[in-house]
């Protein structure tokens, strides 16, 4: 056991990971995962070339290039910087590259803002990308090793990038149980070149990224559909497998606490889960039957898992730390489009305001009061200062 | 789409080879036609060519792959000796 940030936990396990070429750009606040993976190359403890480039643009353009030469690669970067290798991001997902990033959660300016939210990563979830969430620094740790099994499944076969709230969990040390390497080896087999979909082999040379007419693009985006179809399941025998070999409870698809029996489900995601976790308990102690449904991962989306979870509440309060503007909040209104009773929508901790066990504990009474006044469907701003919500 | 091993036929690839982007000479607009007797060998318009469909002999003659010549005219331009001119098409 040792005591890590979320950002550190995370370059231990692209050590764990054995990641070949890192590619990388700083960026608040996820400089600590690239200054940490560069020492431990530095020092010798781990074996990989990492290249320094001048942009997250070009940092995602050397992976998809590694990744084509039979590198396993891992970049990370956060909002401005995401948003500045977008057009990459699209390159490595259509073009099936298992690439894994970290994305450090973070306000996109204006006003300059380097505090958490979570639209940076959404405004990416149309990319062909895998994408999950983590709920702490162990999470981050063990989703690390986690993400290149799912991504270099042959049944997959697309990048997958996870995140982590700015500050929260990033920036805030906590106990971290290591992955052994021996551990970490058996469950993450070498990367095999051959499987790759683009892989440049001087003895068969090809052209990747050429024109493709009308008459062939809609079979080849099929062929991902297929993939994110595929992709629940190896999800799910990934986190299956890890919980065996680590011994720590591995969430895959969704992270389920006391729904079952409950009456309000709060569907919560990333660092603050753990707040809204202690405020299920709260409200148990105090009779009102609740629970919280966690999404872990946000493409593929788990609208079914999520739907059965939360089948027998009479109120589901969906808080979202991001937003569609013109829209809603983005998992508010992805999972209402699987569940049959009408959620609320709660929008909190827009531009990092925290979001308290306390908030999470008013918002359960919330909508369940709104439920028995037979107000569904609403969306609420949580915690307007000097506004009516 | 290269099918020749598992598991690769799942992007869109193209093996480097003649025409495998299709006949291109049929985009042409313009035929360059060289007249032999004013060439002068020199070869300019073999290395100007952005598709390399013109052709040497052993004799250092020159002649136009028609079936790839998109009728760009870089040759004609570039020809010092002006023995390449451009025809319309059709």
């Amino acid at each position: 056991m040792i005591i890590a940030t979320g950002n550190h936990a995370v370059s231990y396990g692209v050590r764990a990971a054995r990641a070949e070429v890192i590619a990388a750009y700083p960026i608040t606040p996820q400089t600590q995962i690239i200054e940490k993976l560069a020492e431990l190359i530095q020092s010798g403890e781990m074996r990989a070339k990492y290249i320094r480039v001048e942009s997250e643009h070009s940092a995602m353009s050397a992976c998809i290039g590694a990744e084509a030469c039979g590198a396993r690669t891992f970049t990370a970067t956060s909002s401005h910087g995401l948003a500045y290798m977008s057009e990459m991001v699209f390159w490595a997902g259509m073009g099936r590259f298992p690439i894994v990033m970290a994305v450090v959660n973070r306000t996109l300016a204006p006003p300059w803002s380097i505090w958490n939210e979570h639209t940076d990563m959404l405004a990416q979830r149309d990319s062909g990308w895998i994408m999950m969430m983590c709920g702490s620094a162990q999470e981050a740790h063990d989703t690390t090793v986690m993400a290149y099994r799912i991504a270099e499944d042959e049944r997959v076969l697309q990048p997958v990038m996870f995140g982590l709230d700015a500050f929260s969990l990033s920036h805030t040390a906590e106990n971290l149980e290591l992955i052994d390497q021996e551990v970490a080896d058996g469950f993450l087999p070498p990367l095999n070149p051959e499987s790759l979909p683009v892989y440049m082999d001087p003895d068969n040379p090809v052209t990747f990224g050429n024109l493709l007419g009308p008459d062939k693009m809609m079979e080849f985006r099929h062929l991902i559909k297929e993939a994110f179809g595929r992709a629940k399941g190896v999800i799910e025998e990934a986190a299956k497998d890890l919980s065996n070999a680590t011994g720590r409870k591995q969430h895959g698809l969704i992270e389920d606490y006391r729904s079952s029996d409950a009456e309000v489900v709060i569907l919560a995601m990333g660092a603050s889960s753990g707040d809204c976790k202690d405020a299920v308990d709260i409200l148990r102690d105090e009779g009102i039957k609740a629970g919280m449904v966690r999404v872990k991962t946000i493409r593929p989306f788990p609208g079914e898992e999520i739907a059965s979870s939360v089948r027998g509440a009479k109120a589901v309060a969906i808080v979202d730390r991001d937003y569609s503007y013109g829209f809603g909040g983005i998992i508010g209104r992805e999972a209402a489009s699987y569940l049959s009773k009408k959620p609320l929508n709660y929008i909190a901790g827009i531009g990092g305001r925290d979001i308290t066990v306390e908030d999470f504990r008013k918002i359960a009474e919330d909508a369940l009061a709104s439920a028995e006044r037979g107000e569904l469907g609403i969306e609420k701003w949580w915690g307007m200062r000097g506004f009516e919500g | 789409m290269n099918k020749a091993k598992t598991g690769r036929a799942k992007v869109a690839l193209s093996k480097p080879s003649e025409g495998a982007s299709g006949l291109t000479g049929l985009w042409r607009l313009r035929r360059p036609v060289i007249d032999p007797a004013k060439c002068t060998k020199c070869h300019l318009c073999w290395l100007y060519c952005p598709e390399g469909a013109i052709a040497r002999g052993a004799d250092g003659a020159v002649w136009m792959i028609y079936e790839y010549c998109k009728g760009c005219g870089i040759c004609s331009e570039v020809c010092p000796s002006k023995s390449i001119s451009l025809v319309k098409e059709g």
